[in-house]
């Protein structure tokens, strides 16, 4: 899939949270990262719609997104969101939460989403959960029901804001294991994240914002080995501090 | 095992667990002892004896006048229902007149009694529009009473939402009225109903105020009643029965469905 960023700019009130934001490539496993209110997951919400910028444009396979009111809907019913946490509907069980976007927003029937649902389930190791509520599984099931909910419907592109921060340790792999299977199949994504192995190696390229601007942009291997802003340099230099 | 720590356990139970049923009866039989116990004490100190001989003279009236209070609070409740939603939904308006009138009749009808409502309502409003049926008068009062508080139930709810449900739903493409269909009206209907119910537990005991301006529902015709037989004791313990019998169970429907909706649950 093509991104294409033509100087996306982003105010809330007086603050500039994304400066002249530009990008343009083939995406298939992009990771965000940057320290925390360097705008990653702003600009991650505005490529998912979810997010109208001040300024810029936007375009997915050279088609300009337009973010009128009416037209959203339908763009972001061609892509796939998981949030921090809490997004799957408290009120619905992990496999009708799969189910209802694809009868209610894609049409399928009933007894279609079901089927599909319990076919994503038992791809990612829920399959005997599917009646239980979000509030009865662990953070890390949540977020393998949250992430085949995204997937449900064959979205173009799948866009992850930092699916396991709020996760336990022992959690986080199984969730990160679930989004490297999903590159591996083909499944283009987007993901905002702290964790730098995984961005590293299961992630082909990476994006580093730091303060509202893109500093730099590349594949991971060259990225991680050759941080040329001084900016990534200390990024990375701090993160591998505490390393073991 | 210690035989005294045995029957201390009879009277213990964990918090947050269910309690065994016989466990339960026991000691629900034991409160009920203790409140006969004090009451019939206050009694003999008083040496009061009580005779329920009116009950066969008036059935009838008391009768009538237990079937207006359904009837009074069933219509006060269906109307304060949707004066409720229609004020909460008003005070999120973008036209500020809506909005700052909204918020000025929750106020106005939350900071001040029913009683003063009833008569300013009755006497001033009432008798300058021209509504002489008491029926009529009362269940507008009530209404406009209860739906002040229903209008904050749903308020509360609805800000008690959690914004990162409504974002799911725009990440997953549903329109406004999808959304609102599918994720806000559910998740409302759960949050507000167990509340609302025992709104109407209100509404019941409230519509007893209306004796006032001699609606003859059920306590103004116990109070009739006592005003002839003298027997006040009676017929307020009589007129109190009542009402618990219509209060008691909406208390626990209201319970059943705090437990059926409460989603959020871990078993």
């Amino acid at each position: 899939m093509h991104v294409r960023l033509e100087g996306i700019d982003m105010n809330f009130g007086e603050v500039a949270v994304l400066k002249q934001v530009s990008l343009s490539d083939r995406i298939d496993k992009l990771a965000i990262i940057g320290p925390s209110g360097g705008g990653k997951t702003t600009l991650l919400r505005i490529i998912g719609g979810l997010l109208v910028p001040s300024g810029g444009r936007l375009f997915l396979d050279e088609q300009e997104v337009d973010y009128a009111e009416n037209k959203l809907p339908a763009y972001r019913a061609q892509l796939g969101y998981v949030f921090q946490q809490g997004g799957l509907f408290h009120h619905l069980s992990a496999r009708k939460n799969i189910a209802l976007p694809l009868q209610v927003v894609h049409g399928t029937s009933e007894e279609e989403a079901l089927e599909r649902a319990q076919e994503l389930l038992n791809r990612f190791g829920l399959g005997s959960e599917g009646d239980k509520m979000p509030a009865q599984l662990s953070g890390g099931q949540q977020q393998r029901a949250a992430i085949a909910r995204a997937i449900a419907a064959s979205p173009k592109l799948v866009l992850l804001d930092e699916p396991t921060s709020a996760l336990d340790p022992e959690y986080t792999n199984e969730v990160l294991d679930v989004i490297n299977d999903l590159g591996e199949t083909g499944i283009r994504f987007i993901i905002v994240t702290h964790e730098m192995g995984f961005a590293r190696h299961a992630c082909d390229k990476i994006a580093f914002l730091y303060d509202g601007m893109l500093l730099e942009y590349g594949s991971s291997s060259e990225l991680f080995e050759n941080p040329t802003s001084p900016e990534l340099q200390r990024f990375l230099g701090k993160l591998l501090e505490w390393r073991i | 095992m210690n035989p005294l720590k045995n029957i201390f356990n009879l009277f213990l139970a964990p918090k947050n667990k269910s309690v065994p049923l016989f466990k339960g009866a026991l000691n629900y039989l034991l409160v009920c002892v203790l409140i006969i116990v004090v009451f019939w004490a206050s009694l003999s100190v008083l040496n009061i004896t009580f005779s329920f001989g009116f009950v066969d003279l008036y059935g009838k009236r008391i009768l009538d006048g237990f079937i207006l209070t359904v009837q009074l609070s069933l219509v006060s409740l269906v109307i304060s229902l949707l004066l409720g939603t229609l004020v909460a939904v008003g005070q999120r308006s973008r036209i500020l007149p809506i909005r700052y009138l909204c918020d000025a009749y929750v106020k106005i009808i939350r900071g001040t009694p029913l009683i003063v409502q009833i008569y300013l309502f009755f006497y001033i409003i009432g008798t300058a529009w021209g509504i002489k049926n008491r029926f009529i008068a009362g269940v507008l009062i009530l209404s406009i009473f209860e739906a002040a508080y229903i209008a904050e139930i749903i308020r509360g709810s609805f800000l008690s939402l959690d914004k990162t449900q409504l974002e799911a739903a725009n990440s997953l493409g549903f329109t406004r009225r999808q959304t609102l269909r599918y994720v806000i009206f559910p998740q409302m209907i759960a949050r507000t109903l167990p509340a609302l119910t025992g709104q109407f537990a209100n509404v019941i005991k409230d519509s007893s105020l209306l004796s006032i301006i001699a609606v003859i529902e059920m306590t103004q015709t116990m109070r009739e009643i006592s005003a002839t037989t003298f027997q006040l004791f009676e017929s307020y313990i009589l007129l109190g029965a009542l009402y618990l019998c219509l209060t008691l169970p909406i208390t626990f429907v209201s319970h059943l469905f705090e437990k059926r909706f409460n989603y959020a649950r871990k078993t």
